[in-house]
């Protein structure tokens, strides 16, 4: 902990930047990161806020989500999938997030909490079959990899576009309410994201009305190649819950017990009427922002290497050893067993024509096709007859 | 010179020339943006002149804004034409209208720089070709240039220009499209068309990338005897008039090709323009190949991108009329 400040403090100082974020400043103490897991794996039981299954059952969710960001970056090398953007470094984060909700609530997700669509039953299959955009895919092919949708799960559908997501899920939340429903809806978003309109919005709206929703800030340290302190000038992202009146939270995002302990407050809050809780997360995206970005070019190697040694796999792997739940050999079972399913994933939605239909392409427009739509599908289709490269393959 | 590299050459040489020049957008600065159009800028000019801006797009373009109409000349980026939407406002309410909503006493000139275009596989937001959203708002101009030269030389002019442009970069060409370009000052007036290829039969409207796919088109037409004339528009707003009505009157025909949905696209405008002021020279109707209306698609991209095949198709179909 002490060397990821060190290190983050002599990045500011570099930068000549005010000291925000990594020191003990009066924010930083109003809202203090909170910890359940210590580094040598213990926890107060009286913080622990999962039995000992569900948290055996939760660091098996992380490491099948570790496995499949894994592998579908090779995936990608290989050029079997075209994109992929992962939450390695932040599982904890995101299943502790999502663990902390109830069946009923709703997920307003931004492009890594993938690990939560699964965690809600989208087959791995069918999340593999989306990131290939191939005849199985759920969102037929109208989707670039890793936008996934999971209506059964109540997982809203991926936007690419920054922090849309925030005021919508404030919308669902506020329709139960208006409803009469127990359901409390749970947005994710980066600190990138808190910069953008709607973060504003949907914090603003959800304040002024009491809206039971959990805004979870996934702060990794970086947006793209842009990091946190030139993000915003606040000491913390919790703080800025004040200026909403509304509750702010920071937790250690690496500590999969204090997010999912965070959560439940958060949750409970919401559904006591008590309105939206702001949750930063404090984690780190240890490998580039996707497939696309080499974080080489504007980022130090100590720095990350500090972060991986704070790995929220490890932590949580520390503290199942120190309750005696989980030993080493288990964790390598653990691992054989999401590999082998991740590989049966993979082979399952490989099997799966590589290209929808061609009237996909025109499919869900609107609810029903209009004359163009129509017309148009009939003049690929003769465009297609007449010279097939109008069609290529993939 | 590759476009990305001609684009970097000519925002490098008119920070050199004119100090007011100033680089601002997401990614832009110590990553020199997510293409790169802008690495090693942050270095030459500092972090006052090539600002990394928090993640807001209607922040970029506003404070561009203001530092307009202060008399900095802002050069902002929005990474993906796609993105451009949280900016809608500050570009159409304001950008737009300012200097004719103070009776010319203010003005903003910027060059909003994006990327835009498909067949990178990026689906709906990494795809779009948005221009047709610009055009249609009066106050601003909207270039795309096809090759390196062009994006060099109207990148320069754009930034001399005293109204606000909308530039939007092929990315899709972006490395792909190589080509001669001299060092130094190169400026392509903005507002003139460019005939990349003479010919009789037919004339052959397209810009930005798909002036790829449409040479290749006449290319082939050429092969099957189909003597095409291809126009290069490279600024949308203000149009070539002239050059598109001195083409059609010789070919009696025209073919208008854009990536944008066909409902309301440009190449609607065009069709217009063609057949109020030369319908007498026709000989067949004006067609339009695009893409189809629908949000830009994943998978079958190249199925809804107008791909030399249909470009041809569509040829052989108004010359046969
Ligand atoms: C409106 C908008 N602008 C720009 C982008 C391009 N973009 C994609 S991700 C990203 C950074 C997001 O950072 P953050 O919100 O911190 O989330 P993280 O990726 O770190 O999880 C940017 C700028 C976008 N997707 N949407």
């Amino acid at each position: 902990m002490r060397r990821v400040r060190d290190i983050e403090e002599a990045r500011m100082r570099k930068g000549n930047l005010p000291a925000v974020g990594g020191g003990e400043g009066r924010w930083e103490r109003e809202f203090p990161l909170r910890t359940v897991i210590a580094d040598d794996g213990s926890a107060d039981p009286a913080a622990v806020t999962l039995s000992d299954e569900e948290a055996v059952g939760l660091y098996r969710w992380m490491l099948l989500s570790r496995e499949v960001d894994e592998r579908m970056v090779q995936l990608q090398r290989q050029g079997r999938i075209a994109f992929y953007i992962g939450a390695i470094g932040e599982e904890a984060t995101v299943l502790g997030t999502v663990a902390g909700m109830r069946q009923q609530d709703w997920l307003f997700p931004s492009y890594r909490e993938h690990a939560g669509a699964l965690f809600r039953g989208m087959p791995l299959s069918t999340f593999v079959c989306d990131l290939l955009g191939n005849a199985g895919d759920r969102m037929l092919g109208h989707q670039m990899p890793c936008h996934e949708a999971w209506a059964a799960g109540r997982f809203v559908s991926i936007s690419a576009p920054i922090a849309t997501q925030v005021p919508q899920a404030v919308g669902a939340a506020w329709a139960a309410r208006i409803r009469g429903d127990d359901m409390v809806a749970l947005t994710w978003f980066g600190e990138g994201a808190t910069s953008a309109n709607d973060f504003h919005t949907g914090a603003n709206f959800a304040g002024v009305h009491k809206i039971p929703v959990v805004m979870a800030c996934r702060n990794n340290g970086w947006a793209i190649s842009v990091p946190r302190e030139l993000q915003t000038a606040s000491e913390t992202i919790a703080q800025k819950a004040v200026a909403y009146g509304i509750h702010g939270e920071r937790v250690d995002g690496n500590d999969l017990l204090a997010v999912h302990a965070a959560t439940l407050r958060a949750r409970e809050r919401g559904a006591a009427g008590l309105g939206p809780t702001l949750l930063e997360c404090v984690t780190y995206r240890v490998e580039g922002h996707s497939t696309s970005d080499d974080p080489r070019a504007y980022r130090s190697a100590e720095e990350v290497e500090a972060w991986r040694a704070r790995d929220p796999i490890l932590r949580m792997g520390r503290y199942l050893g120190w309750k005696r739940l989980v030993a080493a050999k288990d964790t390598e079972k653990f691992r054989a067993e999401a590999k082998d399913q991740v590989r049966r994933a993979v082979e399952e939605a490989e099997a799966f024509d590589p290209k929808p239909p061609v009237e996909t392409l025109f499919a869900g427009v609107y609810a029903e096709p209009l004359w163009q739509q129509r017309e148009q599908l009939a003049e690929l289709r003769a465009a297609i007859a007449a010279d097939p490269r109008t069609a290529s393959p993939r | 010179m590759n476009i990305i590299q001609a684009v970097n050459d000519a925002l490098r040489l008119e920070m050199r020339r004119d100090p007011s020049v100033v680089v601002l957008g997401e990614d832009v600065g110590k990553f020199g943006g997510v293409f790169r159009a802008s690495q090693g800028l942050q270095e030459e000019f500092g972090k006052e002149r090539v600002i990394d801006t928090p993640l807001a797009e209607s922040g970029v373009i506003g404070t561009a804004l203001g530092m307009a109409l202060y008399g900095l000349k802002p050069v902002p980026e929005i990474q993906f034409a796609d993105f451009i939407f949280p900016a809608m406002d500050q570009i159409l309410s304001e950008v737009a209208k300012y200097r004719y909503r103070s009776g010319g006493q203010y003005a903003c000139p910027m060059v909003i720089r994006t990327p835009y275009g498909g067949g990178i596989r990026g689906g709906h937001y990494h795809s779009q070709s948005p221009e047709a959203h610009f055009i249609h708002t009066a106050g601003l101009k909207v270039v795309v240039p096809a090759n390196p030269h062009d994006a060099k030389g109207l990148l320069t002019a754009a930034i001399r220009d005293p109204d606000p442009v909308l530039f939007f970069e092929p990315k899709r060409m972006y490395r792909a499209a190589k080509g001669e370009v001299p060092e130094g000052e190169v400026v392509v007036p903005i507002g003139k068309a460019r005939v990349t290829r003479e010919g009789t039969q037919v004339t052959v409207i397209a810009w930005g990338a798909m002036w790829h796919e449409a040479d290749q088109a006449v290319k082939e037409g050429a092969a099957l005897g189909i003597d095409a004339e291809l126009l290069d528009l490279r600024s949308l707003q203000p149009l070539d008039i002239d050059a598109i009505e001195e083409s059609v009157r010789k070919t009696g025909r025209a073919v208008v090709v854009h990536e944008a949905p066909r409902t309301c696209g440009f190449g609607a405008e065009i069709a217009a323009l063609i057949q109020e002021r030369c319908f007498l020279h026709l000989e067949a109707p004006v067609t339009r190949v695009t893409g189809f209306d629908t949000p830009f698609p994943y998978t079958l991209e190249n199925e809804y991108l107008p791909r030399a095949p249909r470009i041809l198709r569509a040829i052989r179909e108004v010359v046969a009329f």
